[in-house]
C-alpha cells in the first residue's frame, strides 16, 4: 500500500504571532516555522503503519514557498521514504492546495491519503474534504484511530454524540485529530540520513492546476485585548450588574 | 552538514527537551537521582555519537552545532549535558589519538552509546596541575596495573568505561612526559562511590579508588607512552568549549525566566520591568548572554579548522562561565524570594553556575593560558 501525507509549513505553535503593520497578515519574517502539528500526526500514522507492515511506501508532499522542503525533510527524516515538493511563492487557499493535491495523485495513485484536519495557521479545515470531493472519494475526517481492514480502512471520529467509526473503501482520504497518536521526533542520525532520500520539485503549472485566489483578504486585526475585570464587594453588586449592565437576569 | 539539517537537529533537541527533560528536571534534580530514562532516550537520539566521525558510526557534528546543542540542553538541565559532554570528549581523544584497533574497537559501541564513559584527571591532591597527579600504572606483561585515586569523575558511576590518565613513568623531567591515558572498562580492582555536591545534582559524580586494577596494553591510548598529557589537552580544548557552551545555556535560562518574570510581576503599580533598576539588569544580562555565544562560536569555529583553540576556548569558557554566574544572581534579585525559593528552577541555576568558572581548569587558569598564548602569538 502507498500513503500520500499532505503537510504544511506554518508558524510554529508555540510563536506569539503578531499582525503585520500594514494588516495584510502576519508576520513570517524571523519568526519560527515549523510543521503543522496535525499534519505531524498524519506523517507519524504512515510511519507506523510501514512499521507495521501495512505500508510499502510513504510519500509526502508540500506546497508552498523554497522553505517548505525543510518541513519536507523534516517528514523524512521521521521516516517518510519520499518527498514532492510543489513549489509556490503565493499563498495557497484550500481549493487550490486540494487541486494540488489531486494532481499529485493522479500521477501517484496512493491507495490512502492522509492530511492534518487543519492547519494551525488558517484553521481552515477544507483541504481534505475538498480533495476527497475532487476525487469522487470516500472521506473519514477528524480520525482518532485508523485501522487496515481487507480493501478498506475503519476510522474512528469524535463527533459531537461520541465516537463514530466508519468503513471507507480504499481508495480514500483521511485527516487526523489530535488524539490518533503521538508523534515522534526524528533522530539525529535518522536526520543525516533523510538528506539523502529524493525530492521532487514541481511547479502548479506544470500539474496544470489553476491557483488562482478565490478570496480576497481585506484586513487582518489582533483580537481585543482582554480588558482588566472589576471586583465586587457584594453579591447584591453582582445582580444589580448582571441585571442592568449585562441584561443577563 | 547544511544549514537544513542543522536546523532539524537543533529542532529535535528542543522537542527531546520540552518532552523528556523539563518535565522531569526538577524532581531528579532535587532527589539527586540519575536520570537513566532521559539517557536512554539520549540513546535512542544518537547524542552520544554527536561528534564521532561517521565511519565510526557518529554524526561526525562539528564543534559549532555541537556547541548550540550543549547550549540548549544546559538551559533546562546542565546535568545532561554532563552526561554526554564527559563521553564524548573521550570519545574525542580515542579518535584524534587512539590506535586505528582501538576506534575500531570502541568508537561504533561508545557512539550507540552502548559504552558510555568520561575522562579521569583530577586527584584529591591535584586539578588544575595536572602534571603533580601521583595515579601510577606499572606494566605488567600484557597489562598494566593502575594504583591510585581519582576524585570529581563524572558518569564513573552509571559509566562503563574511563580514559584516566597516569604516570607510567614517575621520574621524567618534564613529568608530562611519563604520563599517559588508559582506556580502563570498569571491572575488578575498581572501587567507586558517590560525591555528594552543591549543584550539578544527579549526574553521577564519584570518586575512584585503583588497586591492582589490570588493564590490557592494547588500552593504552594511541598505544605509546607518555602522550598522555598532551592527548588529554587537545581533548580539553572541546571541553573548555562546551564548558562555555553550558554557560550561554544558564545564562539564557536566565535571563528568559527573568524577562518573563519581570512582566508580570507588579511593584508600585506597574510590572517591575518597567523600572529602570529592572531594565538595567535585564539588559546587562541579554548583552553578557550574546557576547558569551559569539566568544563561543568562534572557538568553536577555530577548533572545526583544525587550528589550536586553546586560547579562544579559554576566553570563551572564561567569559561565558562568568556571565552564567552573574546572570544567575541577577535573576535572583529580580525574583527575589522566588528566586531563592526551591520550588522554581532559578537557584538551581545558582547552584550549578559556579562549577563553569571551577570544573574544565579554573579561570584563574584560563588566564594564564590566554596571557601565554598571546605572548606566543605576538612576539616583539
Amino acid at each position: 500500500m502507498k500513503i500520500l501525507v499532505s503537510v504544511k509549513r506554518v508558524i510554529d505553535a508555540n510563536v506569539k504571532v503578531r499582525v503585520k503593520a500594514d494588516r495584510t497578515g502576519v508576520e513570517t519574517a524571523n519568526v519560527k516555522m515549523s510543521m503543522n502539528p496535525f499534519d505531524e500526526i498524519a506523517v507519524e500514522e504512515a510511519i507506523r503503519l510501514a512499521e507495521d507492515g501495512k505500508a510499502a511506501e510513504i510519500v509526502v508532499v508540500s506546497a508552498g514557498p523554497e522553505k517548505c522542503s525543510e518541513t519536507i525533510r523534516t517528514a523524512l527524516a521521521m521516516g517518510a521514504d519520499r518527498g514532492i515538493h510543489v513549489t509556490c511563492e503565493d499563498a495557497l487557499e484550500p481549493l487550490a492546495v486540494a487541486k494540488i493535491l489531486k494532481a499529485i495523485v493522479d500521477r501517484e495513485t496512493p491507495d490512502i491519503v492522509i492530511a492534518g484536519k487543519q492547519a494551525i495557521d488558517d484553521d481552515c479545515n477544507q483541504t481534505g474534504q475538498m480533495l476527497a470531493g475532487l476525487l469522487g472519494w470516500p472521506q473519514g475526517t477528524f480520525v482518532s484511530k485508523l485501522e487496515i481492514g481487507d480493501g478498506e480502512v475503519q476510522v474512528t471520529r469524535e463527533v459531537d454524540g461520541g465516537l463514530e467509526t466508519l468503513a471507507l473503501e480504499l481508495p480514500c482520504v483521511v485527516t487526523t485529530d489530535l488524539r490518533l497518536n503521538e508523534p515522534r521526533y526524528a533522530s539525529l542520525p535518522n536526520i543525516m540520513r533523510a538528506k539523502k532520500k529524493p525530492i521532487d520539485i514541481v511547479t502548479p503549472e506544470e500539474l496544470g492546476v489553476d491557483i488562482a485566489p478565490r478570496l480576497t483578504t481585506l484586513k487582518i486585526e489582533e483580537p481585543p485585548k482582554r480588558e482588566a475585570g472589576v471586583k465586587l464587594e457584594t453579591a447584591a453588586e453582582l445582580i444589580d450588574k448582571l441585571a442592568n449592565e449585562a441584561g443577563v437576569i | 552538514m547544511t544549514d537544513e539539517q542543522e536546523s532539524l537537529i537543533l529542532d529535535s533537541i528542543d522537542r527531546f527537551i520540552a518532552r523528556d527533560v523539563k518535565p522531569v528536571a526538577h524532581d531528579l534534580e532535587a532527589a539527586d537521582a540519575y536520570p537513566i530514562e532521559i539517557v536512554e532516550k539520549m540513546k535512542e537520539i544518537g547524542l552520544f555519537g554527536a561528534t564521532v566521525a561517521p565511519e565510526y558510526g557518529g554524526l561526525g557534528l562539528g564543534a559549532v552545532t555541537y556547541a548550540r546543542i550543549v547550549e540548549r540542553v544546559s538551559a533546562a538541565w546542565m546535568s545532561v549535558a554532563g552526561i554526554f559532554n564527559a563521553h564524548l570528549i573521550m570519545a574525542a581523544v580515542v579518535e584524534r589519538f587512539g590506535t586505528e584497533e582501538q576506534k575500531q574497537r570502541y568508537l561504533p559501541r561508545f557512539a550507540s552509546g552502548e559504552l558510555r564513559g568520561a575522562v579521569a584527571l583530577t586527584e584529591p591532591d591535584c586539578g588544575t596541575d595536572l602534571q603533580a597527579i601521583t595515579t601510577r600504572a606499572v606494566r605488567d606483561g600484557n597489562d598494566y596495573v593502575i594504583n591510585g585515586a581519582k576524585m570529581w569523575i563524572t558518569n564513573s558511576i552509571y559509566g562503563h568505561i574511563i580514559a584516566v590518565l597516569v604516570k607510567t613513568d614517575p621520574g621524567t623531567d618534564p613529568p608530562h612526559k611519563g604520563m599517559s591515558l588508559l582506556l580502563v572498562e570498569k571491572g575488578d580492582g575498581i572501587s567507586v562511590s558517590k560525591l555528594d555536591k552543591l549543584g550539578y545534582r544527579g549526574i553521577d559524580t564519584g570518586s575512584m579508588v585503583f588497586e591492582d586494577c589490570r588493564v590490557p596494553a592494547d588500552n593504552l591510548i594511541g598505544g605509546e607512552e607518555g602522550r598522555g598529557l598532551q592527548q588529554i589537552l587537545a581533548g580539553m580544548e572541546l571541553g573548555r568549549i562546551n564548558v562555555a557552551a553550558r554557560g550561554v545555556g544558564i545564562a539564557q535560562a536566565c535571563l528568559d525566566e527573568s524577562l518573563a518574570y519581570a512582566q508580570v510581576r507588579k511593584t508600585f503599580g506597574k510590572p517591575i520591568c518597567e523600572h529602570q533598576a529592572i531594565q538595567i539588569k535585564l539588559a546587562d544580562m541579554a548583552t553578557g548572554v550574546e557576547a558569551a555565544r559569539l566568544l563561543v562560536e568562534k572557538a568553536a569555529r577555530v577548533y572545526d579548522s583544525g587550528q589550536r583553540a586553546d586560547m579562544e576556548a579559554g576566553m570563551a569558557k572564561l567569559f561565558a562561565s562568568e556571565v552564567a554566574l552573574k546572570n544567575s544572581l541577577e535573576a535572583m534579585r529580580i525574583h527575589g524570594a522566588y528566586g531563592y525559593s526551591t520550588e522554581y528552577n532559578l537557584e538551581r541555576y545558582y547552584r550549578d553556575a559556579p562549577l563553569l568558572a571551577i570544573g574544565e581548569g579554573t579561570n584563574e587558569l584560563q588566564r594564564i593560558i590566554i596571557a601565554r598564548e598571546l605572548i606566543k602569538r605576538n612576539p616583539v
